[in-house]
């Protein structure tokens, strides 16, 4: 449905708007010497505006249809102008009948023959309104346009938040939990300063995890110490197992992403990769800032013999969505598994705090 | 077997990748009167080895471990030795009774519940409520964790094991009460029945082409032979296997009827 007409509002000022160019018409129809009658021209003009105005929000469909875009722009202007020609003809066929109406009251008397000079000039305005009317819709449709990609671009960053808080909430599994406060309850016994050292670990994680959280971005040097805090904890379950290696840029530290984008990696590392080998290995965090690009890497040792993930597990998912919605094509991921190393890049804009 | 009631000695196998997990269970264990901890292992194949030399009653086994996991292990286990599952997880509670586990304890633990899971191992053993092999490899292989298809095989091959991935594994026949599996043109002996093998595998990719013969479409070369004689499947290691009526209507079922099978 035509904007105008969808909202009851819309239309008296729309028809109020079309009064001046009533007057146009009226001065042109009742010039000196064309033979006419003000009263008459008045009587033509008014009536003729307002049919006009109606058969112009028709032509909205017509410029819904042909957008001038692609290599149907040719199209376009042909049908554009059929369309003006007919409406225009159609115009003019009207204001006969309006004048024939009209000349059977006796004021009015011979209105008919005494137009027919003008019907010319009246088809060459019915044109111009024509053109009036399409440009007029050609500027709703781009409103109405300009007002859906807003609200694309709105549900596009609830969906980005959505995926951010499905992300924080898958965060602090709870098995990693129970295996830490099993492993407390181990070192209680046999070394009570380790597992003193492991509750504040487990804290530091915690407290860090929880912070970041509300944030909508965060520095890399950040994402690294929530990292860092997730793998202390670690290192006291699995021991020499798990060997950790960091690889930095200084100039990548203060790049910002968005919160909990490293740490479900290293974590993903650890409990499929570290935990599938019998002797562990050595987990390698990696990040890198040139021309314009931020590129973070993580790889980790796997057993050969491991099950592959099935689209590399619900934690990859989750980044690769919020990668897509933050930076959309710009954000790249990557994940590769090799024989026996798995590897995870991402590769985004560099972006820093002004 | 030299546990029977309570009061006996009870001998026990700790099987945990993690070392504070081990020894938690070992503290918890050593309260329990009469239980002697035998060996800690830190992952299923040491815990094949250890169980070898001597001989437990029990194995309290983790069930993400390298390697291979707790079921696997479970599954190459001698059946005498009772299970006990313990884990963060609940997810695998279900599973772990199918395979006649005598209890699953959830990490952190609790010293009673290690005290109360050693009760009843000894109940087990002492109402000798053992199952066969085969029953726990039918358990182990017919259950899938998420409704997932089996994705490897493990075999137990005197000291060492194999660990054969899905994708590798070419064909299977029935042999009496083992199937013998065929791997990259290895063969392998198993003690489980061909039926539950086959109910364990991806039936998309795995097709039953005779009563004591399976195999996997992708390692399928050609058919040879006519409805009336029979037909024969050559596999791309040149295997030959037989393949019945019922086999063919299946096999072409699964391949959509096409590729020429006639």
């Amino acid at each position: 449905m035509h904007p105008i007409l969808a909202r009851p509002g819309r239309l008296n000022p729309y028809l109020a708007a079309c009064m001046p160019l009533a007057a146009i018409l009226t001065a042109l129809l009742g010039r000196p010497g064309a033979g006419i009658r003000v009263y008459e021209a008045v009587a033509m003009a008014v009536p003729l505006t307002c049919t006009y105005a109606f058969m112009g929000l028709s032509v909205w469909y017509v410029c819904r249809q042909f957008r001038f875009r692609g290599p149907d722009a040719g199209r376009s202007l042909v049908t554009h102008a059929v369309a003006a020609l007919l409406t225009s003809s159609i115009w003019v066929g009207i204001a006969a009948v309006l004048a024939a109406g009209w000349g059977l009251w006796s004021p009015f008397d011979g209105l008919l023959s005494r137009l027919r000079p003008q019907g010319v000039a009246l088809f060459a305005v019915g044109v111009l309104l024509y053109v009036l009317a399409a440009a007029l819709n050609y500027v709703l449709l781009a409103l109405e346009t300009a007002a859906e990609a807003e609200r694309r671009e709105a549900e596009l960053a609830i969906l980005a938040r959505e995926a951010e808080l499905a992300a924080l909430r898958a965060q602090i599994r709870p098995h990693f939990l129970f295996n830490s406060l099993n492993a407390i309850s181990g070192l209680a016994g046999t070394d009570p300063e380790r597992a003193r050292e492991m509750c504040l670990r487990l804290a530091e994680f915690l407290r860090r995890s929880l912070a970041v959280g509300e944030r909508s971005s965060i520095p890399v040097s950040e994402e690294l110490a929530l990292s860092r805090a997730y793998l202390s904890v670690e290192e006291l379950r699995f021991g020499p197992r798990l060997i950790v290696e960091e690889d930095l840029d200084a100039a990548g530290e203060p790049c910002l992403v968005p919160p909990l984008l490293l740490q479900p990696l290293v974590e993903n590392a650890v409990r499929h990769g570290i935990a599938t080998c019998v002797d562990g290995g050595t987990v390698r965090v990696g990040v890198r800032c040139a021309a314009g690009r931020l590129r973070i890497l993580v790889e980790n040792p796997l057993d050969p013999d491991s099950p592959s993930r099935s689209g590399g597990g619900l934690g990859l998912v989750n980044v690769r969505r919020r990668l897509a919605a933050r930076w959309g094509s710009e954000g790249l991921f990557a994940a590769k598994r090799l024989a026996d190393r798995y590897l995870v890049v991402i590769n985004v804009p560099a972006e820093r705090t002004a | 077997m030299n546990a029977g009631g309570a009061g006996e000695e009870l001998r026990v196998l700790i099987v945990d990748d993690e070392a504070p997990a081990r020894s938690i269970l070992r503290e918890y264990l050593e309260r329990v009167p009469g239980v002697r901890v035998l060996a800690e292992c830190r992952n299923g194949i040491e815990a094949l080895k250890a169980a070898e030399a001597e001989r437990p009653d029990v194995a309290f086994l983790d069930i993400e471990m390298p390697k291979l996991n707790g079921f696997e292990v479970r599954e190459l286990l001698d059946a005498a030795i009772a299970p006990v599952f313990v884990t963060a997880y609940d997810a695998w509670a279900v599973k772990a009774f199918e395979v006649h586990a005598v209890d699953y304890v959830m990490k952190p633990f609790a010293p009673e519940r290690i005290a109360a899971a050693v009760e009843r191992a000894r109940e087990r053993i002492r109402l000798r409520d053992l199952p066969s092999g085969d029953a726990i490899a039918a358990a182990a292989a017919g259950t899938r964790p998420e409704g997932r298809p089996l994705e490897r095989v493990v075999v137990r091959d005197g000291a060492k094991v194999h660990v054969i991935p899905a994708s590798r594994l070419s064909s299977a026949r029935a042999q009496d009460d083992f199937v013998e599996i065929r791997s990259e043109g290895k063969a392998y002996l198993k003690a489980q029945t061909l039926a539950s093998l086959a109910a364990a595998l991806d039936p998309a990719r795995f097709v039953r082409v005779h009563r004591s013969h399976l195999i996997n479409v992708d390692s399928l070369s050609r058919l040879e032979g006519y409805a009336k004689s029979g037909f024969t499947a050559i596999l791309a290691d040149g295997t030959r296997v037989p393949v019945s009526r019922e086999g063919h209507a299946r096999l072409k079922r699964l391949l959509g009827g096409g590729e020429g099978l006639g």
